[in-house]
């Protein structure tokens, strides 16, 4: 309950804080809301030496739209983006989910691009950013560079990002008109999804569903994806849901249930993307 | 008028809510000064030999004053054939078990110095099934023959259910629980020069804190000073003391400075002790009439790894309770309490008696639906008539007075019970995936059921004021706001004026405290009785006074005035009365002895939806007469009734303390430990109903704790009787997702 000891720093912009990380290398570890850090910290699972702060970077934190995207602020709060009105309007996907995070707390406290940027499968967000095709966008000592999402996710608390680099926007495409589904399954309403389903719905391509907590790493649901290109109802789709996925097996929720659940919500979530409301609690 | 009943806010309450209490961590007071803070070094095994202790290194670490083990300790161990050490010296029997001390000049760094700590452990088998502890493969303790360490009733005669035309029996889990307090425990101490000890301890009951405390130290009782301050809730862990502060005591001296401790949130969910814990095999035999004319239980409760409060007594109140509101003629109940190498297991909410009311309410269920008889109607045909009082049940309680049938009623036409059943039905028959359930309990308990007495001390100040003094030490429950009222009833003295004080054993040397829902019948029956002791002392003053008879002389409650029966123009007041009296003159002191159980009752039904294609349950409705007698003070009433509707259905829901095969606590954090919160309830549905009691003076029984003791088989009745339409005949608690998911499957496979 009490990390180990570390140096703090703040870091005032993205250049004072790439230059922070180039001094302290493998010893550093960014800080932005602190709420999927601190707690490994205090449990002493990470121990980082150093610790730089991003957190009050202002520069990171907005939401506006460019073009065909919407672009969103590394540091921009779960909550701030929630109630944001060009997010609600243009990705509403993006914005309900920063709204289905934790508790207020959380979502006053966490940011987008921590959450994206820590790579945990159980997250909610990487699953919309995912369903959305966003670009990540990232600095290092080289410059800026974009990555998609579909290649952001690595694995287990893995992703693309260089220890050397900063996670500064998420660009999501708008997608105002397109329908969406999410359904985040959990014994409280403030906990951690068990399974849940992002779903940016059809026109005018197909849908897109990406899982939460179904893998090493957030994860598309490409066998329903398939199945509804080939023309599936999105009831027989969604019996495609578990498929190549390898969710976590606990004794609250074993790797047979998720998979379970995985089909149940997706069913839902396709329902719900193309304008039902399906029945279930 | 009297206050008696009315909706009082808690006098507690401005100061918790906004300043927030001073809890033993706040402590600012001068004796602490220059304390070093205290660590304990955990057991991170679940069964092991302890081959060696190095602290060389954690003693090097920066602000260590010492590092203290089980070979320094120079007390006089505990006895008996389980005995608990202070530290753990040659072994271990549970993760969270006290193995090492560390002290350092600053709190933070404590988790540094104990982390270096370095001790071996030469593992042994974990025990952790019940079964296989029940077998004694393994043995908790070299020396023994067997892990029962005690039971309770007399074995199982099957021959009770001889001639039933219908017997019903199944094997039913009551998990383990954390009791999770909101304030973890905590304890500071420091010797005077006078060679007393002084300890603040987050614990329900001071003095029998200190009695424990300074036996281990092997001090005098009276070389002790023990004060709770404001405690942050206690739930029954913390009756008493644990060890801790034992070896607190003697470390403060041994370095001779004062120790400030206060565990992790992660400590107190793997080292205070844990509730609950039974694996119980219900038996229940009648005829197609709906008549039961037997009842089975059959326990095995799991005390962890030293025999506390859970091994040793609670099993008792369980089979004590096991035919709750029922006319059962025949009853077989037997407990076994077997060692595991987990935590010890003592009080929770209800203690022993929740888990009485599961094992027959759940039986009521089976059997009702065996012989396809609506649960209600199973019920009010075997509930005990108002007339049958006091009424001596085969397993020796006798029940004082009740109004079971009543109860019932009144819950049912409250929620419209036919018409929930007609939407039951209705959802069923267009095969709605989301089903309802309608759970019943029907419960009574037993309050006070320790027998103790209670301490009240009162003084009339000379302003007219009052001091007033009760054994019973809170920990949440505002019996500063209740006592009061008490005394404000009795004496015409606005409550304003009574401070009632609690807490410290120098105050108070003699009292039992706060457990077993036990404070106002014997705490506030003793208030009274020192009141009325008062008033009899006023009253010979007040006839001196105004030269009258005593006989003549009256108190007018309305403004707290002595006067000559129907002449209030002489009269005196109660300061005058004081002033004359002379110096603390107007005071009593008394020991309530005439303490007897009560036996509290009610009944709850809880309403669930069940989401079949999920395994989702959310709870919608939860109505419930909780008659506990008259009541004082409804809020606080309410509140409790509150928290225990809560806590109740968080069991039968949510919470649950588990271990892997290994002895590993896999639920050790509130990240992983799901208590319960406002989102998961419904807006409670609280009926009146208040039965006197004849035992005690005010006529009332307890309330701390029965609200959790009906609607835990309430909300787990309703669960399962959402699913009794596809062969479902029960669902063990917590009733979570998964566990109703693979009832459905199973079911389904089934057909
Ligand atoms: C009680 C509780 C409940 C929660 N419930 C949920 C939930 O239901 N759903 C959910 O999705 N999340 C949940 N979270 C996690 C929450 O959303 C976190 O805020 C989020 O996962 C991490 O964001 P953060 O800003 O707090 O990041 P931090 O904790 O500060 O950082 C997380 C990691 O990302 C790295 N990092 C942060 N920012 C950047 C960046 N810009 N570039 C590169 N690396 C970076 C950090 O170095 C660190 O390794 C919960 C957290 C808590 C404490």
């Amino acid at each position: 309950m009490i990390p180990a000891t570390l140096s703090y720093r703040r870091a005032s912009s993205v250049d004072e804080a790439l230059g922070m990380l180039a001094e302290h290398g493998e010893d550093a570890k960014l800080l932005a809301g602190g709420h999927s850090l601190l707690p490994l910290m205090k449990l002493r699972l990470a121990a980082p030496e150093v610790v730089v702060d991003i957190g009050r970077i202002e520069e990171l934190r907005y939401v506006r739209t460019e073009g065909d995207v919407v672009a969103i602020g590394a540091m921009t709060r779960h909550h701030d983006l929630h109630t944001d009105g060009v997010a609600g309007r243009e990705v509403p996907l993006v914005a309900h989910v920063a709204g289905e995070v934790g508790d207020p707390q959380v979502r006053h406290r966490g940011t987008i691009g921590g959450s994206l940027a820590h790579g945990d499968p159980a997250a909610d967000l990487p699953a919309a950013v995912l369903a959305c095709d966003a670009t990540l966008v990232a600095r290092g000592p080289d410059g800026a560079r974009e990555i998609p999402a579909a290649e952001f996710f690595a694995g287990l608390f893995t992703t693309a990002l260089g220890p050397d680099e900063i996670l500064t926007e998420i660009r999501v495409p708008r997608a105002a008109d397109r329908g969406w589904g999410f359904e985040k399954f959990t014994r409280r309403r403030f906990d951690w999804s068990i399974v849940g389903v992002a779903v940016l719905g059809g026109s005018p391509t197909q849908p897109a569903v990406g899982l939460v907590n179904m893998g090493e790493a957030p994860i598309r649901a490409t066998a329903v994806e398939r199945a509804l290109a080939a023309g599936a109802t999105p009831a027989e789709a969604a019996e495609h849901a578990a498929e190549g996925t390898s969710p976590p097996d606990e004794p609250h929720a074993s790797a047979g249930y998720r998979r379970h659940l995985a089909t149940v919500l997706t069913a839902r979530a396709l329902e719900r993307a193309a304008g039902g409301s399906p029945a279930g609690l | 008028m009297s206050m008696m009943g009315t909706r009082v806010v808690r006098t507690e309450d401005h100061k918790l809510i906004t300043v927030g209490g001073s809890y033993v961590d706040d402590l600012r007071e001068p004796d602490l000064d220059g304390a070093v803070h205290a660590m304990f070094v955990r057991s991170p095994v679940a069964h092991a030999r302890v081959t060696a202790i190095d602290s060389r290194e954690a003693a090097r670490a920066p602000g260590v004053v010492a590092v203290l083990t089980a070979a320094d300790l120079d007390l006089d161990p505990p006895g008996g054939d389980h005995a608990e050490p202070w530290l753990a010296g040659d072994a271990v029997r549970y993760v969270g078990q006290p193995v090492a001390l560390v002290l350092t000049e600053r709190r933070y760094q404590l988790a540094d110095a104990a982390e270096l700590v370095d001790v071996d452990y030469d593992p042994l088998p974990a025990v952790i099934d019940l079964d296989d502890a029940l077998a004694g493969t393994t043995l908790l303790f070299p020396g023994t023959d067997s892990n029962v360490a005690k039971t309770h009733g007399k074995p199982f005669d099957e021959s009770a259910f001889d001639g039933c035309e219908v017997v019903v029996t199944r094997r039913i889990v009551n998990q383990r629980v954390a009791p999770a307090p909101l304030e973890v425990r905590g304890a500071a101490c420091a010797w005077g020069a006078d060679g007393r000890l002084t300890m603040w301890l987050s614990t329900q009951n001071p003095q029998l804190a200190r009695d424990a405390i300074a036996g281990g130290l092997g001090l005098d009782p009276t070389a002790m000073r023990l004060i709770a301050p404001d405690v942050g809730g206690g739930f029954g862990a913390k009756i008493g003391a644990d060890p801790d502060p034992v070896v607190l005591g003697w470390a403060a001296r041994h370095v001779g400075r004062p120790v400030r401790w206060s565990e992790t949130r992660s400590e107190n969910l793997t080292a205070m002790t844990h509730g609950r814990g039974q694996q119980q095999t219900i038996t229940i035999g009648g005829s197609r009439d709906g008549t039961v004319r037997a009842f089975g239980l059959d326990v095995v409760q799991d005390g962890g790894a030293y025999p506390r409060l859970g091994t040793t007594l609670l099993p008792g109140m369980t089979t004590l309770m096991a035919t709750g509101t029922y006319r059962i003629p025949r009853v077989e109940a037997y407990s076994r309490s077997v060692l595991t190498t987990t935590t010890p297991t003592a009080a929770y909410r209800g203690a022993g008696r929740p888990e009485a009311t599961a094992a027959i309410e759940r039986a009521m269920d089976l059997f009702a639906t065996e012989i396809g008889m609506d649960p209600a109607e199973v019920r009010r045909r075997n509930l005990i008539g108002p007339d049958e009082f006091p009424y001596q049940t085969p397993t020796g309680a006798t029940y004082d007075t009740g109004e079971y049938a009543a109860a019932l009623d009144r819950v049912l036409a409250a929620a419209d019970y036919d018409g929930l059943r007609a939407e039951q039905t209705r959802r069923r028959a267009a095969g709605d995936p989301v089903v309802l359930g309608l759970g019943l309990a029907s419960y009574v308990e037993i309050t006070a059921g320790d027998a103790g007495g209670e301490s009240g001390r009162m003084t009339v100040e000379p302003d007219g004021s009052v001091t007033a003094w009760t054994g019973s030490s809170p920990h949440g429950q505002g019996h500063a706001t209740s006592f009061a009222m008490v005394l404000a009833d009795q004496l015409g003295i606005p409550m304003e004026r009574i401070t009632v004080r609690h807490g410290d054993t120098d105050e108070v040397a003699k009292a039992v405290g706060t457990f077993g829902s036990r404070s106002l019948q014997l705490g506030g029956s003793a208030m009274r009785q020192a009141g009325d002791e008062v008033i009899e002392k006023a009253r010979q003053l007040a006839a001196e006074a105004v030269e009258a008879s005593v006989d003549d002389i009256e108190l007018n409650t309305d403004d707290g005035a002595w006067q000559v029966r129907g002449a209030p123009s002489g009269a005196i007041s109660w300061a005058q009365l004081a002033a004359r009296a002379g110096d603390g003159a107007l005071s009593a002191d008394v020991w309530y002895s005439d303490a007897k159980p009560t036996f509290p009752f009610g009944a709850h039904l809880a309403v669930v939806e069940v989401d079949t294609g999920t395994g989702k349950v959310v709870l919608r409705r939860l109505i419930a007469v909780d008659d506990a007698g008259p009541v004082v003070n409804p809020l606080a009433f309410e509140g409790q009734r509150h928290g225990g509707l809560a806590q109740g259905a968080a069991q039968a829901l949510l919470e649950e303390m588990t271990y892997d095969a290994d002895g590993n606590p896999t639920t050790g954090t509130l990240a992983d430990y799901e208590f319960i919160s406002a989102t998961e309830l419904p807006d409670f549905e609280l009926l009146d109903m208040a039965t006197p009691t004849t035992l005690n003076p005010l006529g009332v029984k307890g309330i701390g704790e029965a609200a959790t003791i009906g609607s835990t088989p309430a909300v787990q009745n309703a669960v399962v009787d959402a699913l009794s339409h596809l062969g479902v005949r029960h669902v063990d608690m917590p009733a979570g997702p998964q566990r109703v998911w693979q009832a459905i499957s199973d079911a389904n496979r089934r057909v």
